[in-house]
């Protein structure tokens, strides 16, 4: 018998062991406040640091996702930011004088898009039909010409720039009138030819050239200055060479010049040709 | 086998009267608190089965615990305490050469075999007992000075309640 409960108790020792081990520790934690306290404290650390983990590795994978939603929230942030809005508003700013008949207007754009480097270039501004402007107005900065509407839509507008090889502007050198053309050898952004000057006259370097009464723009709005003048070729008058005032690399605001009168004049030239 | 149960009854009770109403009172400030009545589960015989031994302890620790006011700490103590003693008893006891189911007392299995089981089985009581009480590892080496100073305490009561009712029958 005692043989028998050797035996046994060999192998049940340690399984009894537990069973009351576990009883007591059971009875230990439920009826302690204290101990139970800290079981729940520590469980609370292990689960919590696990959860931890989890929602690193959780956050890690959803990292593509987050991403998306920010960059969505980021656009519709920019959405609603000054500048993405297209500013309608108009200003023309005109003195009433009634000694004086109003002949230009000026209307203020900002250019949105541009070339200089190309063999036509041209610029795009943020006013349109809608602000009253049509083809073939004159384009001003603040330092001078710089082209003519070109084509309009209701929103924008394209400038045929004064660096186009198609674009003729009627200017003047100390009261000789010429044509200024770029292109036909000439890419420099930097330098326009003032043609049709008459080869026996001549012009110092450092005068100012200004368009004449004749174009688009008012009476004297500034071009830039000589540079150079020679009269190798005689048929064709001398070869002026004329440094812009404006940098078209960097311009930005523009100014479209109406010409009030120019309906008016119009009219009555066609009435020429019909004749 | 009924005077066995008689001894072991009449030491159960009184091992557990004098330790809840004496001993509790008793003790070098938290340091070193004594625990004598381990002394039942270190004199059980040393044919008891382990069912019995485990049930016994166990409920002498739940006993103890409901006059502490600490449920299950001293059970668990005594828990293992007694895996402690199934352990030490099959490595160090031939139990074949034993006959009249004696028990592991001072007077029959001699001195030294009789401190070092003492010392043992009270040593791992007491540190159960302290680190469960504790509960945190932060304070283990309050609680291990609290362990040796006691099991030095109780070991000390155990040997002088040996040698005081068992004189006699030291051969």
């Amino acid at each position: 018998m005692r043989n028998l409960w050797l035996f046994i108790g060999k192998y049940n020792a340690f399984f009894l062991f537990l069973i009351f081990f576990t009883i007591s520790l059971i009875l230990l934690i439920n009826n302690n406040s204290y101990q139970q306290a800290s079981v729940w404290n520590s469980s609370n650390q292990i689960i919590g640091n696990a959860y931890e983990r989890v929602n690193k590795l959780n956050s890690y994978l959803m990292l593509s996702e987050t991403n998306d939603n920010l960059a969505a929230e980021n656009a519709r942030l920019k959405n609603l930011l000054k500048s993405s809005f297209y500013d309608d508003s108009l200003r023309q700013t005109t003195v009433i004088d009634s000694s004086f008949k109003q002949q230009y207007t000026y209307i203020k754009a900002s250019v949105v898009n541009k070339s200089v480097n190309q063999k036509n270039n041209y610029l795009t501004i943020n006013r349109g039909s809608k602000h009253g402007i049509k083809k073939g107005m004159g384009v001003t900065s603040a330092t001078g010409v710089i082209g003519i509407i070109y084509n309009t839509s209701p929103d924008f507008s394209t400038i045929k720039s004064l660096l186009h090889s198609e674009t003729k502007i009627s200017a003047s050198v100390e009261g000789n009138i010429g044509s200024l053309v770029w292109g036909n050898g000439n890419y420099d952004s930097r330098y326009v030819l003032l043609k049709d000057i008459q080869s026996h006259l001549s012009i110092r370097k450092g005068a100012r050239v200004v368009t004449s009464e004749f174009s688009l723009f008012p009476q004297g709005t500034n071009i830039g200055y000589v540079t150079e003048s020679d009269s190798k070729d005689v048929n064709n008058g001398l070869n002026i060479k004329v440094k812009l005032d404006t940098d078209f690399a960097k311009l930005q605001y523009v100014y479209v010049v109406i010409n009030m009168l120019s309906k008016e004049q119009l009219n009555l030239e066609a009435q020429n040709k019909v004749e | 086998m009924g005077r066995v149960l008689i001894i072991n009854s009449i030491r159960f009770i009184l091992l557990i009267a004098s330790q809840v109403f004496l001993l509790k009172n008793i003790g070098y400030y938290n340091l070193s608190i004594p625990y004598l009545y381990i002394l039942f589960i270190l004199l059980l015989p040393f044919g008891i089965p382990n069912v019995l031994l485990f049930l016994l302890a166990f409920l002498t620790g739940i006993i103890v615990d409901g006059f502490y006011d600490s449920m299950g700490l001293n059970a668990i103590a005594c828990t293992v305490m007694a895996f402690v003693r199934i352990l030490f008893i099959s490595i160090t006891v031939q139990r074949d050469g034993f006959d009249n189911e004696p028990e592991p007392s001072l007077e029959i299995m001699g001195f030294r075999w009789f401190v070092s089981y003492a010392v043992i089985l009270t040593f791992f009581h007491h540190l159960i007992l302290f680190s469960f009480e504790t509960f945190r590892f932060s304070e283990l080496g309050f609680t291990l000075l609290r362990v040796i100073m006691s099991t030095f305490f109780t070991v000390s009561l155990i040997l002088i309640a040996e040698f005081s009712f068992f004189r006699k029958k030291i051969r």
